[in-house]
């Protein structure tokens, strides 16, 4: 146990109460000057209202926060910086239209006779970005860099502003091997420095790599703070969940296609500018993965399949009838569901209950006329609440208010309760917490099973393996390879990808 | 279902109160306010003034406030007005029988309605844009009707809808409550109003579910048109002559005000028409009252203005998370009371 006087910040029974639920429930957190301490928790958990108590953007209900062993209590952002306390988020919240440098100083530009001085604040913009390697042009357009670049960037202004804690909340959920490496060897220098650094992530690899603590919440609830060398991952794991994990992943890989025959077939599909015209079979009960970089056609591929897009060329069938897919309308009518990957823009309808988010669709293909009585919603709604363990304190809660996980689950009921034949999952577990992923793979398995056919798009290669038969590859906007049972395995997958290099390289 | 009633209760609260209170106020400055009385089988007194005279913006504030929960808006209502009396007029004068002519009225403001939800829906135009195009062509059209003079007509069928009554109550109070109640109920019984509100809250995430979104939009311009065509045969048949300059001049402003004030949101979403409707109710009760309480007519606008922001500041936001916080230890009270009795 380190004395009191070595931790930089402390935390002691922070409650926190939103209408209708406890966020935080006398949560204790201690942060040490020169250490990295990773806080997790499945969504939902409170990690981010705990961050937002700490810095000020809520006010918490109970508790009290010491900064260098006195009390503090900050009552916005603005002058939890000023205390010492700088957050750098998973979007970057910097302006991406102003240069580097006047993102860096804005708000203290150096001045001279009333006005920015500009080279001044170039040179000084481009001292500071020295001390973290980054030798870039201060004077461009923030946009112009990768989001590493910025992540840096803000952390360079964060630290520069604050000084003594430093909150990363996600920042390497968008980020490649490489970037993150650069990252952490930035957070190891700052930790020399003797900062303390509270890390954010879902990336569990990422914390045993980088964390010398681990703090774990649960339902709003201190559940323990271990050193992480001292903790094993399954260990980890269980203090997240409360309960131990089937399996991380699904329960190993069926990979052989299962026999019948090919119900959905699409010949020659495709539309110019969106996607290269591809075939693709799809079995009763078989679930084709889709893998492929960022803008590789992943994306454009559920669209056209689900008449998002029109396809201008080609033909679908299933079962020999020609299929109408010239829009979402039509596609849903032929039984076709599609969990959109932007879940906020393309997927929830935030301002309405978790209750019309679920009637939604079938609602929608009923036509208006013929509507679903309250009770029906109100029976539907339950059901599935129930059954994906969607987490909300009631119905009627606009599906806004929930979590990232439970937001995909009420989407994936609204397609489900369409009880679709066909149904097109674009990153289904992106962005959501290891028990919500668990449970969605599972679904996604067991809807399988019951004879549904599934197309699934992830980034997440394991998970592809675990739950397909085959994996279509995608690579500059068409269908490059299909992999098929021994072959599905993540090497094969990384090199149908890669093959491309020669290509991209030119 | 009394949930349901009680939720109803609570969204209508505001409106209501606000309406109560301003309705007070007024009876304070002028004593024989909630006096009524019945002549020749007809209601008199300030309160069915306020009703009769407020049919106009109570028509219009029904359809704005389907097109405001699509996130849209609808300028071009007045102008509407104005082309439909003109129409009701000019068909009227050329012998055409009432209900032909009440049908081509009708179908003018659909028709507009019609182009508008095109422009929004199929072009993609901004509402605001798109309905100002009419909004000032509305006008021409209009005088191009009327051929610039103000047409006037005498026919008793239509000058009824105007002034008639019906179980006592003068003709535009018995077709705006009626037109209002069954165009909520149609809204409501139905999966429309849900549909709607998604629609409004993100287009994209609706038509993605299924919702024909485009049909829906084009559907509720086509019943902005409609409320339009009604209270611009009201409008003419009040005067008994179309006067393409002034009929339903800046009503379009009152009527989004109206359905402001009645709390949906510009931003589209969660609508409710019979909260608009009281809210149209504020406004004139807030005209006639200043009228009869005597101030100097210039006066009037401004305590108007002045009347409005209260109301929306005290229905804002930060005003009522304000509210909630100041009421907050009896509303957890109340809340475990409430737990322990299930």
């Amino acid at each position: 146990m380190q004395s009191a006087s070595s931790y930089v910040l402390s935390a002691v029974g922070i409650d926190k109460v939103f209408p209708g639920a406890r966020a935080l429930d006398r949560v204790d957190f201690s942060l040490a000057r020169g250490e990295v301490h990773a806080l997790l928790g499945e969504n939902g958990a409170g990690k981010s209202t705990l961050v937002k108590c700490l810095t000020g953007a809520y006010r918490r209900d109970g508790g009290r926060i010491l900064l260098d062993g006195g009390e503090v209590d900050p009552r916005d952002t603005l002058e939890a910086q000023k205390l010492g306390i700088g957050t750098v988020y998973q979007e970057v919240n910097l302006l991406a239209n102003l240069t580097v440098a006047e993102n860096l100083f804005l708000g203290r530009q150096p001045r001279r006779f009333g006005l920015v001085d500009a080279r001044e604040m170039n040179r000084r913009a481009r001292a500071l970005l020295s001390e973290y390697d980054l030798d870039i042009d201060v004077t461009a357009g923030l946009s112009a860099y990768s989001v590493a670049v910025q992540q840096v960037v803000a952390i360079a202004r964060a630290v520069d502003l604050s000084g003594k804690v430093l909150i990363l909340d996600e920042p390497t959920a968008s980020l490649d091997t490489h970037e993150v490496a650069l990252l952490f060897r930035i957070v190891r220098r700052l930790k020399e420095r003797g900062l303390g650094i509270v890390f954010i992530t879902h990336f569990l690899e990422q914390v045993y790599e980088i964390s010398d603590r681990i703090t774990v919440l649960r339902n709003g609830q201190l559940v323990g703070t271990r050193e992480t060398a001292a903790l094993p991952r399954r260990d980890l794991i269980a203090m997240m969940l409360g309960r131990e994990l089937v399996g991380e992943v699904g329960s190993g890989n069926r990979h052989a296609a299962p026999g019948g025959d090919v119900r959905y077939r699409f010949r020659g599909f495709g539309r110019k500018g969106h996607i290269r015209p591809f075939d693709l079979d799809v079995r009763t009960g078989e679930v084709v993965g889709i893998a492929g970089l960022l803008g590789s056609g992943r994306t454009e591929t559920a669209e056209i399949l689900f008449g998002a897009e029109r396809a201008d060329s080609g033909t679908a069938e299933a079962d020999g009838r020609p299929l109408d897919l010239s829009s979402p309308r039509a596609a849903i009518r032929e039984k076709f569901g599609f969990c959109p990957e932007d879940r906020k823009v393309d997927g929830i309808i935030g301002d309405l209950s978790v209750r019309e988010n679920i009637a939604l669709a079938l609602q929608a293909r009923r036509g208006w006329a013929r509507p679903l009585s309250r009770g029906e919603q109100d029976r539907l709604a339950d059901h599935y609440i129930r059954a994906l363990d969607i987490r909300t304190s009631d119905r009627e809660k606009p599906i806004r208010l929930l979590s990232g996980g439970n937001q995909q689950k009420a989407i994936l009921a609204r397609w489900l309760a369409t009880n679709p034949d066909f149904l097109i999952l674009d990153e289904p577990t992106r962005g959501i917490d290891v028990g919500a992923h668990a449970e969605i793979i599972r679904l996604i398995e067991e809807l399988c099973e019951k004879g549904m056919s599934l197309i699934v798009i992830s980034s997440e290669l394991e998970e592809l393996v675990a739950y397909s038969s085959r994996v279509l590859v995608l690579r500059d906007r068409a269908h490059v390879a299909e992999l098929a049972g021994e072959r599905v395995t993540t090497g094969a997958i990384v090199e149908a990808i890669a093959a491309s290099d020669g290509r991209a390289g030119t | 279902m009394s949930a349901t009633l009680k939720a109803y209760a609570r969204r209508l609260f505001p409106q209501v109160a606000a309406l109560a209170v301003i309705l007070l106020m007024v009876s304070l400055a002028f004593p024989g306010f909630f006096k009524l009385e019945i002549q020749n089988g007809r209601l008199y007194g300030s309160l069915i003034d306020i009703l009769n005279r407020g049919a106009p913006v109570a028509l219009l504030a029904i359809g704005m406030t389907v097109v405001i929960a699509t996130k849209g808006i609808d300028l071009s209502v007045g102008a509407v007005m104005a082309i439909c009396g003109a129409v009701a007029a000019a068909c009227i004068t050329s012998g055409y029988g009432l209900a032909a002519t009440l049908a081509i009225t009708l179908g003018t403001g659909v028709l507009c309605g019609l182009w508008n939800g095109l422009l929004v829906a199929v072009l993609d135009i901004q509402p605001i844009i798109a309905t100002l195009v009419l909004m000032v062509a509305g006008r021409g059209i209009a005088q191009l009707v009327t051929e610039g003079a103000i047409l006037t007509f005498n026919d008793p069928g239509l000058i009824f809808i105007g002034s008639g009554s019906f179980l006592g109550l003068p003709m535009p109070v018995v077709i705006w409550l009626v037109f209002g109640l069954a165009v909520a109920l149609v809204v409501r019984r139905t999966a429309l109003g849900m549909l709607i509100e998604a629609l409004g809250v993100n287009r994209r995430a609706a038509m993605l579910s299924g919702v024909s979104t485009g049909v829906l939009l084009i559907a509720a311009y086509m019943l902005s048109g409609l409320c339009a065509a009604i209270a611009g045969i009201i409008a003419a048949a009040d005067i008994r002559g179309a006067d393409a300059n002034n009929a339903g001049l800046w009503l379009e402003l009152d009527a989004i005000l109206a359905v402001v004030v009645g709390g949906t949101s510009l931003l589209g979403g969660r609508f409710s028409i019979a909260a608009s409707l009281i809210g149209a109710l504020i406004i004139q009760a807030i005209n006639t009252g200043i009228l009869l309480s005597g101030f100097p007519p210039e006066f009037n606008l401004i305590i108007k203005a002045a009347i409005i922001v209260l109301i929306l500041v005290i229905q804002s936001p930060r005003a009522q998370s304000a509210f909630v916080w100041f009421s907050r230890p009896r509303a957890t009270a109340a809340g475990k009371a409430g737990e322990e009795a299930k």
